[in-house]
C-alpha cells in the first residue's frame, strides 16, 4: 500500500466481482436448460463434476500458495470457468477428461499465472483446446439432440456412461452419437453435396441444426441479459457476430451452393456462447472500445476461416485464444483520445 | 427526493456531454432544507497563515498583539499570493504549527486568536459602488487585498484569474454552481438565499474580464437554486450577456474542465488552463466574496460550510469565521448522532480525512462530512483487477484507469505517464465502480508523487552535474592560461638576456619573474580552493 491513510472516494463501492460472476451464471441458465432439454442429463452432470473439480483444484493451489482458498473461491470465477467448460464439451465426456480439463484450466492456465486477473488466456477455452488436441475422438462424440435421438439417455444411463463408460444395454455408440451440424456440413460439403441437398436432411431446422439452433437462441437471450445488466458492452459480441456474418455473407453471395448461409454460421457451434460469454471474458479480452471492436471482428473472421478451411469443424476456442495473445498489443495501439489531447470534437 | 420544481432548460442553449461520469445518491436533502445560520464564535480560532495556492504570505502580527476584525495578519509576497485577515477581534495568543485541512494531515503555521467577543472591525476601505467608472486595476487590487481565493476547493487567488493576459482574449466567464459532489449544499443554499449578491459579484467579474458571455451552470437537482438565480437575474440588467444554464446531474459535472465542456463543448488542453481557450471559471461562493470585497470593502474572513453526514445530529449550513475548529461546528449541529466512521473535509468523492478535531476551516473548506459506519463501510480487501473496463467507461478524462493502475503498481513511472497519468483529476469515479474494490485513486496519487519526487531528484542531479562540468572546465582553462603565461615568460626571458647587457638588469628581470611566479601560484591556489 503506497499510503497508510485511506484515500478518496469515501463512498460504498457499487460493484463486486462475485456479483458479476453470479450474474454471468444466471445469464447462462437459459442455455443450460435448453442444452439439457436437447442433450439430456449428461450436461448437468458435467456441470456439477466440472464445478467440483475446479473448486477442488483452486482450493489445493491456494493452500499450496499459503493463502486462504476462500479469497479465490469467493469470486466465483472458478465456477464460471467450470460451467463454460461443461457447456463446451460433449455431454457424455468421461469424468476423467473433465477432471484433466479443470486441472489444466485452474492450475496451469489461471493460478500459475497468478490467479484471476493475471491469466492471459481464457481458462475454459484453453482447457477445451488442450483436450480437443489430446483426445479428439472423445471431445467430438456428441449426442444426437432430442427428437432425433433413437434413445434419449436417462439420468442413470448418463451417469454410468460418464463415470464408467458403460453404454446402455442394447445400444452401440453409433446409435447414440451424432455429428454436430458443423461436422455434418463440413463432411457433406467435402463429399460434394450442395447446401440444398444437405438442407433436406431431417437434421436441419430453420436456423441451423435441429436442437442446436435453439441452444444458440438461448445463449443469445442470456447475452441480452448481460447487456441489459451492463456487465458487458455491445462491442465484442456485436463485432464478433458481425465479423462472422460479414465473412459468411461474402462467400455465401459468391456461391450459395457450397457456402452455408450466415444464419447457419450464427446459430451453429459455439458462436453465440462465444460471442457473449467467452470472447467477453474481461481478463483476456481487449479493454479499449476500439480494441474490442478489432478483437471481436477478428474472432469472427478467424472462426469462419477455421470452420471453412481449417482442420476443426468449430473454431471459437481457437479464435479466442489466438486473439487473447493479440489483446495487449491491440489495447496499446487503440488507446482513446484523452480529454484535452489532440483535436476535440466540438 | 423532492424534485417538484423541475426548471426547464433554455431551449436555445446546446449542452455537451463529457465522457463517463457516475450517478450517485446525492444525500443533499440531509442539509439543504435549512437556511444558512451564523454560528456563534468559537472560544479559540486557529487561523492558518496561508490559505491559498501560491507564494506564502508574510505574517504581520506577533504573539500578544491585539487584532481587529478584518485586520490583515499576513500579507501577500508575490503576484500569485493572498493575504489573510483576522476573522474577529481579539488577541493573538500563539503563532505556531497546527493541523490544517490538508490530505497529508500535517501542520502549518497558524495564528491562535482568542476572540474578545466585541467583534470590533478594523478600519475598512470604502465601498467601490461606482466600480464601472473605476480603473479595473483598482478593483483587482481591492479583490487582492480582500484575500479572495477560489472557494470551490482550489483556493487559487481570484485576482490573478481576473487579470486577463494581453496575448489572448477571454470571451466567456463560467460561474460554477454545479456543486456535483454528494452531500454538499453550501453553494445551493447560497444561491437560494443570496442570489442577488452572487450576481453582483458576477457583474464585477464580467466588468473586469470584459467577456461577451457569462454562463452560470447549475445541476438540475437544485431546482430552488435555479429558480432563485433566475428570479434574481431577471431583476438585473445582466440578462443581455448572462444565462443560467441547467445542466444534468452527473458527477463530476462541477469539475472545472467538465463544466467547461458541458457548457461550451470546448476542452481545456492537457496541462493547460481555461484561459488558453478564452474561458475563466469561478465558483458562486467566490463571486459572493468578490461582491463583499468590492461593494462593502470586506475581506474574506468567513464562509458557508455544510456540516452533514448521517453521523451528525442536525446537519445544516453554517456561516462561520475562517479558523473555527471543526469540533465547534459539530457541536453547533447538535454533536454526533452516532460515532462517525470518518470525518471528511470536502465531499465524499474527493475529500480527505481529518484526524484532529481542532483542525480549523479555511477559505476553501466547503463541507465537513461525518460519515456513519453504514455510509462509509471499511473497504473490503482489494481483489485483482479483472480488466472489466468499467473504470474506463466512467472516466471523465477518457483515460484507461486499469492500465494506469497496472503501471503504477509495477512502479513503471514512464509507462504510467505514457497513459497520461497527469490528466487524471482524481474524481474517484473509477474507484467507485471498480468491482475489485481497488483503491485506484490512491495508486494514481502515489505515482504522481513518485514522479514529482523523481523529477526533483533529476533536476538536482542535473544541477550537480552542470556544476561539476563547469568546475572541470574552469580548472582546465586556468591550467591552460598558466601554461600559456609560463611559455610567454620563458620566451621573454630567452629574448631579454641577449638584449640586456647589464648584469644588474638581468638580476632585476630574474627577481621580477620569480615574484610573478609566486603571485601566480598564490592566485591559482586560491582559485583551486573554490
Amino acid at each position: 500500500m503506497p499510503n497508510s491513510v485511506i484515500s478518496s472516494p469515501h463512498v460504498p463501492r457499487v460493484n463486486r466481482v462475485d456479483r458479476v460472476m453470479l450474474d454471468v451464471l444466471l445469464a447462462l441458465i437459459p442455455g443450460i436448460l435448453v442444452m439439457t432439454w436437447f442433450f439430456g442429463w449428461g450436461l448437468l452432470i458435467n456441470c456439477v463434476l466440472a464445478v467440483t473439480f475446479a473448486v477442488a483444484a483452486e482450493t489445493v493451489v491456494m493452500l499450496l500458495r499459503g493463502r486462504s482458498p476462500l479469497i479465490a473461491l469467493r469470486d466465483l470465477s472458478a465456477v464460471v470457468t467450470a460451467v463454460l467448460f461443461a457447456l463446451s464439451v460433449p455431454p457424455i465426456l468421461p469424468w476423467w477428461l473433465t477432471l484433466l480439463g479443470m486441472l489444466f484450466a485452474i492450475i496451469l492456465v489461471k493460478q500459475l499465472y497468478g490467479g484471476l486477473g493475471y491469466n492471459p488466456f481464457n481458462p475454459a477455452m484453453a482447457a477445451y483446446v488442450f483436450l480437443l488436441i489430446s483426445y479428439p475422438v472423445a471431445m467430438t462424440t456428441w449426442l444426437a439432440p432430442a427428437g432425433l435421438a433413437e434413445h434419449p439417455l436417462s439420468f442413470m444411463e448418463s451417469l454410468r456412461l460418464i463415470l464408467n463408460g458403460t453404454l446402455p444395454t442394447g445400444f452401440e455408440w453409433d446409435a447414440l452419437s451424432s455429428a454436430t451440424p458443423l461436422d455434418e456440413m463440413r463432411g457433406k460439403l467435402d463429399l460434394g453435396q450442395t447446401i440444398e441437398q444437405i438442407g433436406q436432411s431431417q437434421t436441419w431446422g430453420w436456423l441451423g441444426g435441429r436442437g442446436w439452433e435453439w441452444v444458440g437462441v438461448a445463449f443469445l437471450l442470456g447475452g441480452v441479459y448481460l447487456l441489459w445488466r451492463r456487465l458487458i458492452t455491445w462491442h465484442i459480441p456485436v463485432s464478433m457476430l458481425l465479423g462472422l456474418t460479414a465473412t459468411a455473407t461474402l462467400f455465401w453471395a459468391i456461391d450459395p451452393h457450397t457456402h452455408p448461409s450466415p444464419i447457419f454460421h450464427l446459430f451453429s457451434g459455439a458462436a453465440m456462447l462465444g460471442a457473449f460469454f467467452i470472447a467477453t471474458d474481461p481478463v483476456t479480452a481487449c479493454t479499449t472500445k476500439k480494441g474490442q471492436l478489432v478483437f471481436g471482428a477478428s474472432i469472427g473472421l478467424i472462426v469462419y476461416v477455421i470452420r471453412s478451411w481449417g482442420g476443426y469443424p468449430d473454431a471459437v476456442a481457437f479464435a479466442v485464444l489466438l486473439m487473447n495473445i493479440a489483446a495487449p498489443t491491440i489495447d496499446y495501439y487503440t488507446q482513446p483520445r484523452v480529454f484535452g489531447h489532440g483535436s476535440a470534437r466540438t | 427526493m423532492v424534485i417538484a420544481l423541475k426548471p426547464k432548460s433554455s431551449p436555445e442553449r446546446r449542452l455537451w456531454r463529457f465522457h463517463g461520469g457516475i450517478h450517485i445518491p446525492d444525500e443533499k436533502a440531509l442539509s439543504n432544507g435549512r437556511a444558512i445560520e451564523r454560528a456563534p464564535l468559537a472560544a479559540r480560532l486557529w487561523v492558518p497563515l496561508q490559505q491559498h495556492i501560491g507564494a506564502p504570505g508574510r505574517p504581520l502580527i506577533a504573539v500578544g498583539d491585539s487584532v481587529l476584525k478584518g485586520q490583515m495578519i499576513a500579507e501577500p509576497t508575490g503576484f500569485i499570493s493572498a493575504p489573510v485577515h483576522a476573522p474577529t477581534s481579539g488577541r493573538v495568543v500563539a503563532i505556531e504549527p497546527h493541523p490544517v485541512p490538508h490530505p497529508s494531515g500535517l501542520s502549518a503555521p497558524c495564528a491562535l486568536i482568542e476572540p474578545d467577543g466585541a467583534e470590533t472591525w478594523a478600519e475598512l476601505p470604502p465601498p467601490l459602488a461606482d466600480y464601472p467608472q473605476l480603473d479595473p486595476a483598482l478593483i483587482r487590487e481591492r479583490i487582492r487585498w480582500a484575500g479572495v481565493v477560489g472557494m470551490g476547493g482550489a483556493s487559487f487567488p481570484t485576482s490573478v484569474k481576473l487579470t486577463p493576459g494581453t496575448d489572448r482574449e477571454i470571451h466567456t466567464l463560467i460561474i460554477n454552481g454545479a456543486e456535483c459532489e454528494p452531500y454538499i449544499t453550501c453553494d445551493d443554499r447560497l444561491m437560494r438565499e443570496r442570489a442577488a449578491h452572487i450576481l453582483e459579484g458576477v457583474r464585477i467579474m464580467h466588468h473586469l474580464l470584459r467577456v461577451r458571455t457569462v454562463l452560470i451552470g447549475i445541476e438540475d437537482n437544485k431546482p430552488e437554486a435555479i429558480a432563485a438565480m433566475q428570479l434574481a437575474l431577471a431583476e438585473t440588467d445582466m440578462g443581455g450577456y448572462t444565462e443560467i444554464v441547467t445542466i444534468p446531474t452527473l458527477y463530476p459535472s462541477g469539475g472545472e474542465k467538465q463544466l467547461i465542456r458541458i457548457l461550451t463543448g470546448k476542452e481545456v488542453p492537457t496541462s493547460g488552463i481555461p484561459a488558453q481557450i478564452g474561458i475563466v471559471c469561478q465558483n458562486v461562493s467566490t463571486a459572493a466574496a468578490v461582491a463583499d470585497a468590492v461593494l462593502e470593502g470586506r475581506p474574506l474572513i468567513a464562509r458557508v460550510v455544510t456540516v452533514t453526514g448521517h453521523a451528525i445530529a442536525e446537519p445544516r449550513n453554517l456561516e462561520v469565521p475562517v479558523g473555527t475548529p471543526i469540533e465547534h461546528l459539530i457541536a453547533q449541529c447538535g454533536g454526533y448522532r452516532e460515532t462517525p466512521r470518518k470525518l471528511i473535509c470536502g465531499g465524499p468523492m474527493m475529500g480527505f480525512e481529518l484526524r484532529e478535531s481542532t483542525t480549523p476551516i479555511t477559505k476553501s473548506t466547503n463541507c465537513l462530512l461525518a460519515l456513519a459506519p453504514a455510509e462509509a463501510p471499511d473497504p473490503e480487501p482489494a481483489l485483482a483487477c479483472i480488466r472489466c473496463g468499467r473504470c474506463a467507461e466512467v472516466c471523465p478524462a477518457k483515460l484507461l484507469p486499469q492500465q494506469l493502475y497496472w503501471n503504477a503498481r509495477a512502479k513503471d513511472l514512464d509507462r504510467v505517464q505514457d497513459y497520461n497519468l497527469f490528466d487524471c483529476i482524481e474524481c474517484g469515479c473509477c474507484a467507485q465502480v471498480c468491482p475489485s474494490h481497488i483503491p485506484l485513486v490512491q495508486y494514481y496519487r502515489y505515482a504522481k508523487t513518485e514522479i514529482w519526487a523523481r523529477e526533483q531528484e533529476k533536476r538536482k542531479s542535473e544541477q550537480a552535474r552542470a556544476r561539476h562540468a563547469a568546475k572541470q572546465a574552469r580548472l582546465e582553462r586556468q591550467e591552460q592560461e598558466k601554461q600559456a603565461r609560463l611559455r610567454k615568460q620563458k620566451e621573454a626571458l630567452a629574448a631579454k638576456p641577449a638584449a640586456a647587457a647589464d648584469g644588474d638588469d638581468a638580476k632585476k628581470v630574474l627577481i621580477e619573474a620569480a615574484r610573478q611566479r609566486a603571485a601566480e601560484r598564490k592566485r591559482s591556489d586560491a582559485a583551486g580552493q573554490d
